[in-house]
């Protein structure tokens, strides 16, 4: 392939030049990469926030924090990593990226408003920081349940007032990819030739968009009664508490899609690239990811089992949450018969996303214990949620999103990181990641509640075994992520395709140019036709 | 190269964003018909507070404001431009007489001591408070609406004064427009919803 | 092209501004019967209707493309859902 100036060099607009260019970027690459680092940044202080808790727990009674400390320390972990990480992180890193590359395009549809979605999303972040140094973060849980969200004297509306601009800056991101996808479509492009990463961002941009202002006026309702004190959900005054928790979860249970559904969507690239085989079931594929987005928004109230709402309406949320669980199971089903006689090929993002496959089939597994309305009594609000939550949101598209850095990072960057690095890294993650989340889910079995910085004497060992398991996990990510920024000091020598993908973004050089294709681009009949692609590991650049 | 974009992208990012809007205020109508089914009888009392007339003439004005944005559309369309310079003026107005309206009804309101958090609303049927608390709210939220709008229409005014929107190019009135008639869409349902419960 | 076809008339616009006050005439004057539950639905039927007159012709819906008219209800019916299965629960407790 011709060598062309990538992205890095060409501004666009083009009279920006140095930090400007990059502040003031309307290029959805550049835009990407700052999403990027800012996530980045966000990961690891959750992570890290996320150790210290592990660290209180190790032992019991108070050791490093105290309780009011605690609470506040695990409301800063979900919020940041919630609304901070999750949410964002594929759709706005990888989405941001390669979504326009998918489809054929050279940018997205509104690159302004793109630019805007990254100031509103670093704006609510600091809104976050903010909140740190005036009278103490939120003590409430990322949840913000009412009534203790309105009395409790620590900064709640600041805080909430940061997930709601964060709000604003997924809804619009949702937003530009929806009209991006319909209107700046390769004219060549079919819906079922679209990439199935990309039909998951378009299944997610739906979710974003129509569940996300259910939050932003929720969130705004816990600030007006902060300041007004209008008692909408006061009982003394008429109000019902439980009501608070229908609006909250009508958005954060469809949220867990808009964090998930991408991450699927990664697998789905992943896997056929390395079996060097078709996708199984592309349109079953398709059809699951719109189904999760549809069927995701009919069960927020499984949450709420324990509140007191009305037997009929949990039976009723109850049956429904099994019906998600069968578009996820056919997307499992899927991958793993992608596998089957595939001419695999082991990688670092393949391996990301075999242990994906494990932890996220654990994840949904015991999500269907909690739905089932009679044992979800006996484990509500345990720490066997904790690790059911961690096991999908963490295992799930925390795994994902590491298989797609190692994935698309060559191509980001025009650099092949160190091979076995990456793996030790993978090896200590999961590693940890077990020692980690197993113990919770007996923990859980066995009574223990979430929330709290101390616990009985009979739970010591499990504590002390999650904390260890912690250790392993966070030198795991700590190593995953130097490893990938050494190799920034190496030369660019990834080449265009050096995994022998086919979408795409494989045709196009390493790094990108601007406007992303030197010549109009050949829309293949079928996105995952690898009958042209030979074995690429003797034209990849050492890693191994 | 690639993507070609057209007008019609940015009316269908508008229509989108519309739905936000719809959603946003569908969250405070979910509250609104869970604590009427629950408090018809409250809600009914809370409702004959209200003045009717000044939920009629705000709906009359609503309605005729958003009759000048679409003739406005019509009157770019056709090259008429002094028409439709004179309905998004006479849009402007209704939408300032709306907000002065509003003003009025409030300030009554708080006068005769129905105000978040006021005595007569501590003192009263818990209920009430429930109504008033999301007529404040609801209506509150749509006069923000208002005067985003206003500041939109105030826009293509200008816009339309400086022929940088024309028969050719007026995707940015039609989306001043379009948000223009979602804020009455709202003010449609608001309406019956406080002022007309029996 | 796209801009001829979504233009109405003046007399268009005004007949439907006659039919939306009319509406609000109608809708005010039915408040006035006393059905019981009834009066609720009648009134969204008829906030409604007008709705549908404002989408239509003011908004110019149908020349937005199908794919608005398609989003647009699923918005509505989402809207719908949000409303109805929270009743599952305050209908039943």
């Amino acid at each position: 392939m011709e060598t062309v100036a990538s992205f890095y060099e060409t501004p666009e607009p083009a009279r920006f030049t140095g930090i400007w260019s990059w502040l003031l970027t309307l290029d959805h690459k550049r835009i990407g990469l700052m999403y990027l680092f800012a996530i980045l940044f966000w990961f690891l202080l959750a992570v890290l926030l996320g150790g210290v808790l592990r660290l209180e727990l190790m032992f019991p009674g108070e050791t490093i924090l105290s309780p009011g400390l605690y609470n506040s320390a695990f409301t800063l972990h979900g919020v940041i990593m919630i609304f901070l990480f999750i949410i964002p992180a594929l759709p706005a890193i990888f989405g941001n990226f390669f979504l326009p590359i998918h489809i054929g395009a050279d940018d997205v549809y509104f690159p302004k408003l793109n630019l805007l979605s990254w100031y509103l999303y670093m704006a609510g972040g600091g809104i976050a920081i903010f909140s740190l140094f005036s009278d103490g973060f939120a003590d409430t849980g990322w949840t913000f349940y009412v009534p203790f969200s309105i009395s409790t004297n620590t900064n709640v509306s600041t805080t909430v007032f940061a997930a709601f601009v964060l709000g604003f800056s997924s809804m619009l991101t949702g937003l530009n990819f929806i009209t991006t996808v319909h209107k700046m479509r390769d004219r060549a492009m079919g819906w079922l030739q679209i990439p199935l990463f990309t039909w998951s961002l378009y299944a997610t941009a739906w979710v974003q968009l129509l569940a996300t202002p259910i939050i932003a006026i929720t969130l705004v309702l816990v600030m007006i009664e902060r300041f007004f004190n209008v008692g909408l959900f006061d009982p003394a005054r008429g109000g019902d508490p439980i009501l608070y928790q229908h609006l909250f979860w009508m958005y954060s249970h469809p949220a867990v899609y808009i964090m998930i559904l991408p991450g699927m969507g990664v697998i789905s690239e992943i896997i056929p690239v390395f079996a060097r085989k078709s996708i199984f079931g592309y349109k079953a594929i398709v059809g699951s990811s719109l189904a999760i987005a549809i069927a995701g928004s009919l069960v927020w109230a499984h949450h709420m089992y324990t509140s007191g709402m009305s037997d009929t309406a949990v039976f009723v949320f109850s049956l429904l949450t099994y019906v998600v669980a069968i578009p996820s199971a056919i997307k499992v089903f899927s991958w793993v018969a992608t596998l089957y006689k595939g001419a695999i090929e082991m990688t670092p993002p393949l391996f990301f996303s075999l242990c994906f496959i494990y932890l996220f089939s654990v994840g949904g597994l015991t999500g269907l214990v909690l739905g089932a309305a009679g044992a979800n009594i006996h484990v509500h609000d345990t720490h066997f949620v904790v690790a059911h939550f961690h096991f999908t949101m963490f295992g799930g598209t925390g795994f994902a999103f590491f298989a797609a850095l190692h994935y698309w990072w060559p191509k980001m960057f025009g650099r092949m990181y160190d091979f076995k690095k990456a793996y030790i890294a993978a090896i200590l993650v999961t590693g940890g990641f077990m020692f980690h989340y197993v113990p919770m889910f007996i923990l859980g079995l066995q009574g223990m509640p979430r929330r709290y910085y101390d616990y009985l004497p009979q739970y010591a060992n499990g504590n002390f075994f999650a904390g260890f398991g912690a250790l392993f996990m966070i030198l795991g990510i700590g190593l995953m992520v130097a490893n990938l920024l050494v190799s920034l000091s190496r030369p660019r020598n990834a080449g265009p395709d050096p995994w022998g993908g086919v979408t795409l973004e494989w045709t196009i050089p390493s790094p990108p140019p601007v406007h992303n294709f030197v010549r109009p681009p050949e829309i293949m009949a079928y996105p995952y036709d690898f009958s042209g692609v030979t074995d690429r590991s003797a034209q990849r650049p050492k890693g191994e | 190269m690639p993507g070609q974009r057209d007008q019609t992208g940015k009316k269908l990012g508008m229509w989108l964003f519309l739905f936000t809007e719809i959603i946003l205020f569908g969250a405070l109508f979910v509250l609104y018909a869970v604590y009427f089914s629950w408090y018809p009888k409250d809600f009914i009392l809370g409702a004959k507070e209200l003045d009717l007339g000044f939920g009629v003439i705000n709906t009359v004005i609503l309605l005729i404001s958003s009759f000048l944005v679409a003739a406005s559309i019509t009157a770019v369309q056709n090259d008429q431009r002094h028409i439709a310079l004179a309905a998004l003026a006479g849009a402007q107005v209704c939408g300032a007489v709306f907000l002065v309206n509003k003003y009025f009804e409030w300030g009554h309101k708080i006068e005769i001591g129905i105000y978040p958090g006021s005595e007569r609303l501590l003192d009263g049927p818990a209920p009430q408070n429930l109504f008033f608390g999301l007529y404040y709210v609801v209506t509150g939220l749509h006069g923000i609406h208002i005067g985003i709008g206003m500041v939109l229409l105030a826009v293509s005014l200008v816009l339309v004064f400086c022929r940088r929107i024309t028969a050719e190019n007026d995707v940015v009135l039609d989306n001043c427009g379009l948000y223009w008639h979602l804020v009455d869409l709202i003010w449609i349902f608001i309406f019956p919803l406080f002022y007309l419960v029996v | 092209m796209e801009h001829a076809s979504h233009i109405f008339s003046y007399k268009t616009l005004g007949l439907v501004l006659g039919a939306l006050l009319v509406l609000t005439g109608v809708t005010v004057g039915a408040s006035y019967i006393d059905l019981g539950w009834v009066n609720v639905w009648i009134a969204l039927v008829i906030a409604s209707a007008k709705a549908s007159l404002v989408l239509v012709v003011f908004m110019h819906m149908n020349s937005a493309g199908k794919g608005v008219v398609v989003s647009f209800l699923s918005t509505v019916f989402f809207l719908a859902i949000m409303i109805g299965f929270i009743f599952w629960d305050v209908a039943f407790r």
